[in-house]
């Protein structure tokens, strides 16, 4: 019995969230938010694992075997591809904000513009 | 609002938060006793269905294709976000990009041998995607990494002479286009959109998992492209101002 890796899980999500909420830069609040976003890796490996499993690839292992659930690893594959358009999408605005404000800070970019 | 208060507001939140979800997080199966009725089934029956070894990739493109599906448009979308909003900036495509040739010895010849098997290694993760781990966006992102590799061995002029963007754009449409066709093969032979249409062929090898090859090359080709555009769009905003500046 061990609950640890959604205490990790919890962690990751809980401090990005921290960092998003205190970042002073666009980009740094990208990368905390990258860090949210692996939390919900470690879920949802977590919740596929099983007890003495192999990798959900049969080759090279006896038909049969147990495997860990390839659904929930096939679901992580979607979240980091996900994760990498956001990432992109932010950084375009980032861009953007700089090209009008001059400034990378969120506190300064919202003075300026409003 | 100050940067004192607005801590002492997340103090509350997250803290409300953090015993929300501690508190879901403790109800779930203790880990490594798993207890999902699909998975195990997956388990059971992807092998003599499919003859498919990577369970992960008859997932992807076969059982959960509709998700994948839905997960390429996203990625589609966002790169025509990042086109939309950072080449407004600029009125026309800068004939004389910046000279930016890479004069140090050690980065070109570090490049020229990493080019070519980076090509390959993607090709190989994403032909036998369905086979041993690897797949059609995994395999995309090393063959648009390799590309990218063109750009630090050779500047911008090569990349752009290897990744002509009328060609990737076009390559980008076709790659979702053909995921979009395969969903309605299926939809016409099987009476289910996705449904796989061939016949699962011999296990371990290229051929076996029927349409999933097709559906992974499909995604393959897509995510590579959506990569260079990316790449497309960032190293212009990059190198635009540079040629405005000397210009």
């Amino acid at each position: 019995m061990s609950y640890l890796p959604y205490v990790v899980a919890g962690w990751l999500f809980l401090i990005g969230l921290y960092g998003v909420v205190t970042s002073r830069n666009f980009i740094h609040l990208t990368v905390c938010l990258t860090v949210m976003q692996s939390s919900t890796y470690v879920l949802l490996l977590a919740i596929g694992y099983k007890h003495r499993s192999s990798a959900p690839i049969f080759y090279g292992i006896p038909a049969g075997s147990r495997v860990v659930d390839p659904v929930v690893q096939a679901l992580t594959l979607t979240d980091i591809v996900v994760s990498v358009a956001v990432v992109a999408l932010i950084l375009s605005l980032a861009l953007d904000i700089h090209e009008q404000a001059k400034t990378l800070d969120p506190e300064q970019a919202v003075e300026v513009s409003g | 609002m100050s940067p004192r208060a607005r801590l002492a507001v997340f103090g509350c939140a997250g803290a409300g938060l953090a015993a929300l979800l501690f508190w879901g997080l403790a109800g779930l199966p203790a880990f490594g006793h798993y207890q999902g009725a699909y998975g195990n089934q997956l388990e059971r029956e992807v092998m003599p269905e499919r003859h498919t070894t990577n369970l992960v990739g008859a997932v992807v493109f076969d059982y959960r294709g509709i998700d994948t599906l839905g997960e390429e448009f996203i990625l589609f979308t966002a790169v025509m976000g990042v086109t939309l909003l950072l080449r407004k900036n600029r009125e026309q495509e800068i004939e004389d990009a910046p000279d930016d040739t890479v004069r140090s010895d050690a980065v070109r010849i570090a490049g020229l041998f990493l080019v070519a098997p980076t090509f390959l290694l993607g090709l190989w993760v994403a032909a036998f995607g369905y086979v041993t781990p690897g797949g059609g966006f995994q395999g995309g992102v090393v063959l648009a990494g390799a590309l990218l590799l063109v750009y630090l061995t050779g500047g911008s002029r090569r990349y752009t002479g290897v990744t002509p963007l009328t060609a990737v754009e076009m390559a980008e449409a076709s790659g979702a286009g053909a995921f979009v066709a395969l969903g309605l093969a299926g939809l016409i032979a099987h009476g289910a959109y996705l449904h796989n249409f061939l016949g699962a062929g011999r296990q371990g090898t290229l051929e076996s998992g029927g349409s999933i090859p097709l559906v992974n090359w499909a995604t393959a080709l897509a995510v590579t492209t959506a990569m260079l555009l990316l790449f497309k769009e960032f190293l212009e905003e990059y190198s635009v101002p540079v040629a405005r500046r000397r210009g």
